[in-house]
Formats: structure tokens, sequence, C-alpha cells
């Protein structure tokens, strides 16, 4: 436990969270839910709400568009926000960080501008058995249509990712490597700097690295990671759903087609041809969706000022906690690595002879929001021999009681499902 | 939120009984004709087996993975099916799915059900309903002999 853990009673007992209920309004308004399904989406803070208010009250306009000062307002506003994004995640030049709907939208973007224009017939794409559909499917998907070899790095017995395996999957030929930064259903945090330093040793390929479970919960500086694009979604951090980005390595940027055409991401139209905007515009084709953007900027704010490392040392004392907690549990099977400082704050779990649908069912009416099911990484279920497991994820305002009313909830299920 | 009630309501102890002991839970080496359901969403997936004695079902059987309503659904459909007519097991699919989904049934209809009743705890809980109707839709697809898999989506917002 940390010690603002211990600092509020015994292990079992603790109600404090590192940041206030009362700054989350459906927490509030809630107050007997257990939220534990912040991997797959956070609540949202109230200065988050409140920014995307003061946005279309004060400042609403076109970006980019109008020669009047409310249209500049908004086009700085939405400059601003980008910048103070980029600052979160330790990126030097703003400008190569486009924004987008989110993770999923960011890898699609790399894989078809990028992917479509650099990966051919006998080239081959490696990817990892632990990633998210949206960092496995694109990539599959890109192979299949070029003739390419898609290769699948499996795990350790640990659950991490085979280094020794993945230098002996990357070659002269690999154009692609793409590894999630930690895992959504495990929580398993990556070690990206081994991963980058193998992949460069074995090849040139284009390190794609999805840090959509990563920003959220650690310290991120995607300067210093290494990689040539690095993606991140809004809504896992406090920030609105649709709002996220990609970076990418300036030069790659420039480089590469565009993925969407339209308004915005155009320099002169010419009968015959178009010439591209500058970045980040050449990649933000139409109207973009600053209320996304000055929302995820005011998320950043708040996590800011509540401190990554503060909220990283929170969750890993819930972790072990619950790690602790439901491993006491007859029957219980937990995923992953058996070390929370290792993951990120994800516990996920199995009870014999119920299934994962049935305990949530169970816990929701105590209350308790869990995922159960294949948490969008069906590859990584087979290698674990799992058809679905149930996920609690932490948060900045989860608590030790939360973990408390989980394993009672928990154990209450498994006592209804008891019996010859 | 459903509560503690609905809860009981939807593991009955039949439920639960079934879900242990699935019955007729096998293949059928004869079969006249079977068909997988799958929920993509969640992973469950079954297969059902229907074995004809000219117009009337004279065996059912099912194998497969899944949750304690997919599972207990399953079983209880096949003791209700065997020794059906095929318009026989239409009416009884019509009838579960008016049930699962919470759709008002007349006194007489809900008499018949008889043990299938207990998959009504169900309609209390939306996300549930296509663990309901997994084999259900599966079976009315072996009978019409149209999809060799049907696929139900426990994430789309439309009752089964």
């Amino acid at each position: 436990m940390s010690s603002s853990g211990n600092a509020h009673g015994s292990a079992h007992g603790g109600a404090h969270s590192l940041a206030p209920r009362s700054d989350f309004p459906l927490l509030a308004g809630k107050p007997g839910l257990v939220y534990l399904d912040s991997a797959a989406t956070s609540q949202k803070p109230r200065v988050v709400l409140d920014a995307i208010r003061a946005y279309y009250t004060t400042i609403n306009a076109n970006p980019h568009r109008g020669a009047y000062s409310l249209s500049a307002e908004a086009t700085q506003a939405y400059h601003d926000a980008r910048v103070r994004v980029a600052r979160f995640v330790g990126v030097a030049d703003a400008d190569t960080l486009i924004l987008t709907r989110g993770t999923t939208e960011s890898l699609n973007l790399v894989c078809s501008a990028w992917g479509r224009a650099n990966v051919r017939a006998g080239d081959n794409i490696v990817v990892t058995r632990m990633e998210h559909h949206a960092n496995f499917v694109p990539w599959q998907q890109l192979a299949i249509a070029v003739g390419a070899e898609f290769r699948i790095c499996e795990l350790d017995a640990s659950g991490g990712i085979d280094l020794a395996l993945l230098s002996r999957s990357v070659d002269a030929r690999t154009k692609v490597v793409a590894f999630g930064q930690v895992s959504n259903a495990l929580g398993t945090i990556n070690p990206v700097g081994e991963i980058v330093r193998i992949a460069r040793a074995a090849g040139s390929a284009l390190l794609v690295c999805d840090g959509a479970q990563a920003v959220p919960h650690l310290r991120v500086n995607v300067d210093a990671l290494g990689v040539d694009a690095y993606v991140f979604s809004g809504h896992k951090m406090g920030g609105p759903m649709g709002s996220g980005a990609l970076v990418m390595r300036r030069a790659i940027l420039q480089s590469m087609p565009p993925y969407h055409f339209g308004g915005d991401m155009i320099e002169w139209v010419n009968d015959d041809d178009t010439t591209w905007n500058v970045l980040p515009h050449k990649f933000e084709a139409g109207t973009p969706n600053v209320e996304a953007a000055v929302g995820l900027a005011a998320a950043c704010d708040y996590l800011d000022a509540l401190g990554m490392d503060a909220v990283r040392a929170h969750e890993v004392a819930l972790t072990a906690e619950a790690m602790r907690a439901l491993g006491a549990v007859p029957g219980l099977t937990l995923y992953g690595t058996a070390d929370a400082a290792g993951r990120s704050g994800v516990v996920s779990f199995s009870v014999a002879d119920v299934h994962p649908h049935d305990i949530a069912t169970s816990l929701d009416v105590e209350g308790v929001c869990v995922r159960a099911g294949h948490h969008c990484a069906q590859p990584l279920m087979r290698a674990i021999g799992a058809q679905s497991t149930v996920r609690a994820s932490f948060w900045v305002y989860s608590t030790a009681d939360d973990v408390t009313r989980l394993v009672a909830a928990v154990r209450g299920a498994q006592g209804r499902f008891a019996g010859a | 939120m459903a509560d503690d009630a609905a809860l009981d309501a939807l593991y009955q102890e039949i439920i639960l009984d079934h879900n242990r002991r699935p019955r007729n839970f096998r293949e059928l080496p004869n079969a006249t004709c079977s068909a997988d359901g799958k929920n993509p969403n969640c992973g469950d997936a079954l297969t059902i087996w229907l074995q004809f004695d000219g117009d009337t079902v004279s065996d059912i059987s099912f194998q497969g993975v899944g949750c304690a309503i997919s599972k207990a659904s399953a079983s209880l459909m096949t003791l209700a099916i065997k020794g059906r007519t095929r318009t026989e097991a239409a009416a009884i699919f019509e009838r579960v799915h008016n049930l699962v989904t919470g759709t008002a049934i007349d006194g007489d209809a809900a008499k018949e059900l008889g043990q299938l009743r207990a998959l009504g705890g169900v309609s209390k809980f939306p996300m549930r309903v296509k663990c309901a109707s997994l084999a259900w839709h599966a079976l009315k697809s072996a009978m019409d002999g149209s999809e060799p898999v049907v696929a139900v989506h426990t994430g789309a917002p439309a009752p089964a």
C-alpha cells in the first residue's frame, strides 16, 4: 500500500482516493457506484466538462476559416489545446501531434497512409500476441491486401512479450513492428526501450507503439521512447470520447501521403492535382473536433495537478491490494504478471465454474462495474486459454473500499453458483 | 440497475441446475441438421443438432461454451423441443422470444412454456437477452436450413 493508503486505515478499509469523488459529477451523483472499468473509459472530471461548455459558450466558431476575431479565438484555442496535449506526453514538436478521434483512428491512419505506401508483397509486419484488435486487425488486413507476411510474436511464460522471439521475428524485410506499451487485457507494462533496441538492431521497420493504456496511468515521454509513431486516446484519461492523437516523426509525416482528403488539409487545389497543407493540418481534414481537443487539454491540466507519479503510485497500491485479496478467493485465477509494479491498474481474472458474464451481472446488481469478455483481444485470450475474463481496472478516483466491494461481490457470485 | 430480486429471478435454481448439469449435452452422430450459434461480443459458441422422424424432432442435443444463461437456455430448449413437430417448435420459439424480450404473453401461452418460464428473468437484464436467445436462434436456423452459423450480438441495443 502507498503511504496515503495506510494513513486511512487498514488495507481493507480505505476510502481514500487520489482524486476526490466530488471532482467527478457522475460518481458524485451515484454515491454507491463502484466504477472499476476505467481501462474501457474513464469518468470525466468536472473541469473537463466545464472546459467544453466554456468553449461552446464563449469561443465557438470554425477554426482556420473566418477572418473575424471569434474564429481566430477558436483557432487559438485549438492550437493551444494541441500544444498542451503535446507537452503532457513529452512531445516537443507539437505540430507532429495529429489530433484524431482516438487510438483506433490513429492506428488506421498510420496503417492506411504509411502502410499502403510502404509495405509490399514479400515484406512482413510484426505484431505481438497481446495487442488490442485496433493494433492487430489493421495490420493483418494490410498484410492480406498487399501480400505481406503477418507475424505474431508470442508471449513468454509470464505473459510478457518474448523478447528473444521478437529478435528472431524482425528481419530486414520487416516494415512495421506494432506493439502496445501496456496490455489492455492484462495490464502488462512492456519494456518499450528493449523492444525498440531489438527492432532497430534487426532492421529498419516503422515502430508503432499503442499508448492507449499507458498515457492515463504512467508518466509518458514520447520523444524519449524512440518509436516512430505513438498513439493514444483521450477518453481513457478523463478527456472526452472522440479525442486522441497520433504522434509521428516529422520527416515521416512530411513524406507520407494524406489519410483523408477535404477542407483544411489542402494548400492549392488545381484542376488536375492538389498540394497539401503543412503539418499538422495535412492529416486533419475537415472541421476539427475543437471540443474534444479543448476537453483533452483540460484533462491534461487535471492529471498534471494530481501528478502522474502520484497517479501511478496510487494505482500500484490498489492493484497490489486487489491481487492480494482476489488471490485469496478459492478457485479464482489471476492472469498476467504476479508483480503489481509490472502492471497498470488492471486485474484480469476468472472464477472456476462461473462464466465471466455471470460474474459481471452479479457484480452489476451490487453496483460494481467491471468488464467481462475478450477485451478486444481475442488472439491473446486464445493464448492464455480463456474464452473471456473479468477485468477490474482502476484510476484516480478508485479506492481500497472499491476493492473490498469487488472482492465481496465476487465471493457472493461464487456462492450463488456453488453447489452440486 | 436491476436489484437482488431480479438477480434471483435471473439465476433461479432451475437455471443454475441446467448450467451445472446441461441436459442432452452431446453430439448427435446421425443428426438430420445442425447449426452453430455464436456471439462474437462475448465469445459464446454452441452447436445444435436435430434429428427428425418425419415432421417430428425425435432427438436434439447441443454442445458449446457459454455463460450460465446461454447454457441453461440451450439445455431447457432441448427438453422442450424433443418430440415436437416443426410447427410446434416454431410456436415455442416465438413464445420464448416474447418471454425473454419482455413482450406480454397471454396466460395460456405462458402456461405452455412450462420450465422455460425460468428464462423470463433475463428480460430485466437487457445485456443478457442475447445469451438466452442464442440457442434458440441456432435452433431456428437449423430447422430453416438457412444460415449454418448464426451470430447474435450482446452489444446491440435492439432486443433479441
